[in-house]
């Protein structure tokens, strides 16, 4: 069929424009790259030659080093949390399939609608009256919270393609619940039980807004030390830092690419050999 | 199931259930109760919202910048889609790659890459001047202009995303179909594309609505205290007065408008969806 020149010209038009808005996307990062190699004192683009001084400031300071300490072990503990709570949750519901269970996942699902702020000054007040200002307990407490929703959308979503016969089979042969969670349901809902972890991490480790309110000295995120960066005098140190988080972000997608590629590929093989 | 076994099951949820009941539901009470009830009880608080011209351009704002955010993000986040569920296979997942990079990235250091670029001193400024384009630097940042840019930036991905995920669904033989039959390119898309996909296009729009409202990191750093939101009020007269009355009347009143948002298209289209909770 010969194709319509106007669909011809109206499909580049259309292209050129997504092209256009996706480097309007990605270009402002890439630009962060060549910034943090700057030989100068302040944020510009390299001048006369590349330094390393801005990488060397983030790895020689204390504050930045124990700034991230703080955000690892907070991002970490409330990982943890949350993928436990969030997956007995998700779990639980899938499996009493009734109205109420459904209204209950709804219910989980607050956090994300709630705007930040609201959280913050709500916790804030709280947590004086509980005395845990300031405290890891307090922050881990907190980003759990604010994780858990997720852990519960990808760990559902995981779970609506599973076989209940293979539960129903479990227990048919003599398994106790516990032992049907743990050998039947959840190897198969790691891949949704991951991608969860993956959102509780991130979600943590980038908090701010709540970390601003409830904590002060005691406690200082990365993100916290980043927002006293460019609120102060744009701190060049903070180029090297995004260049950093740039490149984990980018292996971590790579990795995820790939791993769906090579199950997609490992399941066209398995098609193709049951039917030759 | 039996009554026993349900029982378990249900023990599995209580833990989440509490937690988020007791730290989460609780203290949100907690602000509705105080906004009615400091300093004295009544709708004291709430009748500022009337009354103080200073909150009523702090409101006007909020809801010009948001409904600016959400046309441009949506209107691109369209194209993007269009696209990548007409292009092959190759070049979708270079695209899809651009998304998930900005989605997956750090809002804060998205953010810092924007005051970088556009402050006065920054690099499309230095870049233009040396250049010889511009004497006197543009202003950039620390106004609207500058907090929409930041904002259409972030909220991007939550658009392109479930607007593609819907068109995966669309069959391209309806549009051709249309076209067989004699139809422009132009009213093929128009009566029989766009139209199958509105579910992701009205998806999206929520999505990205009601984050802008709530919205604080990008808009506190580049507006730079020029172009005040909602949010960024709230943290003001918190922080600065400490009246509690005041923070928590506005924080019950942006909660109520998240709801009502949320509420009038609930009518229109199942929200589980559009939260992937289903």
């Amino acid at each position: 069929m010969k194709k319509d020149p106007r669909v011809v010209f109206g499909r580049c038009v259309v292209y050129g424009l997504a092209w256009t808005v996706l480097a309007f996307l990605v270009l402002p990062m890439i630009i962060v790259v060549p910034v943090s190699f700057t030989d100068q004192y302040y944020l510009s683009l390299p001048k006369e030659g590349l330094s390393l001084q801005h990488y060397a400031a983030f790895f020689e300071k204390e504050i930045w080093l124990a700034a991230t300490l703080d955000s690892v072990i907070v991002a970490t503990c409330s990982t943890v949390a949350a993928l436990v709570l969030g997956t007995l949750c998700a779990i639980g519901c899938w499996r009493l399939a009734s109205n109420a269970a459904e209204s209950v996942r709804t219910f989980m699902l607050t956090p994300i609608i709630v705007p930040t702020i609201v959280q913050a000054l709500a916790m804030y007040r709280f947590w004086i009256d509980l005395g845990i200002m300031d405290t890891y307990f307090g922050l881990i407490l907190a980003h759990t919270l604010i994780a858990i929703p997720y852990v519960v959308i990808t760990v559902s979503a995981s779970l609506a393609n599973f076989d209940v016969r293979l539960e129903q089979a479990s227990r048919n042969l003599g398994a106790s619940t516990s032992q049907t969670i743990r050998w039947v349901i959840l190897p198969s809902i790691v891949p949704g039980m991951l991608s969860g972890a993956l959102f509780a991490f991130t979600i943590s480790f980038d908090e701010i807004v709540v970390a601003l309110f409830i904590t002060s000295r005691n406690v200082y995120t990365l993100p916290k030390r980043i927002w006293d960066g460019i609120q102060d005098h744009l701190d060049p140190t903070i180029a090297s830092i995004a260049t950093m988080l740039i490149v984990i972000t980018l292996a971590l997608l790579l990795t995820e690419l790939w791993a769906r590629q090579r199950r997609r590929a490992r399941l066209t093989e398995r098609i193709e050999g049951g039917e030759a | 199931m039996h009554a026993s076994l349900r029982r378990v099951y249900w023990w599995l949820i209580a833990p989440a259930v509490l937690l988020m009941l007791v730290f989460y539901i609780y203290p949100l009470i907690q602000v509705l109760w105080i906004s009615v009830t400091d300093p004295v009880p009544g709708l004291g608080n709430y009748s500022e919202l009337i009354d103080r011209a200073l909150i009523h351009r702090i409101w006007m704002t909020t809801i010009r910048v948001c409904v600016i955010t959400t046309v441009i993000t949506v209107v691109c986040g369209y194209i993007v889609a269009y696209t990548m569920a007409q292009v092959g296979e190759r070049q979708r997942t270079w695209m899809m790659f651009c998304v998930l990079l900005t989605f997956w990235l750090s809002v804060l250091i998205r953010a810092f890459a924007w005051v970088m670029l556009l402050r006065t001193q920054g690099l499309i400024n230095t870049g233009l001047q040396e250049l010889g384009l511009i004497d006197q630097p543009l202003r950039l940042v620390r106004n609207e202009f500058g907090v929409i840019v930041g904002m259409v930036h972030f909220m991007l991905p939550l658009a392109v995303l479930p607007i593609y995920s819907n068109m995966t669904g669309i069959q391209d033989r309806l549009v051709s179909a249309a076209r067989g039959l004699g139809a422009s390119p132009w009213v093929a898309f128009k009566d029989v594309y766009l139209p199958l996909s509105k579910p992701g296009l009205i998806a999206a729009t929520i999505l990205v609505f009601v984050f802008s409202l709530g919205f604080f990191i990008t808009p506190a750093l580049l507006g730079g205290g020029k172009v005040v939101m909602i949010s960024e009020y709230i943290q003001v007269s918190f922080e600065e007065t400490l009246r509690w009355g005041q923070a928590t009347m506005l924080a019950s009143t942006l909660l109520f408008s998240v709801f009502l948002s949320l509420a009038l298209v609930a009518r229109f289209v199942d929200l589980k969806k559009v939260f992937g909770a289903r």
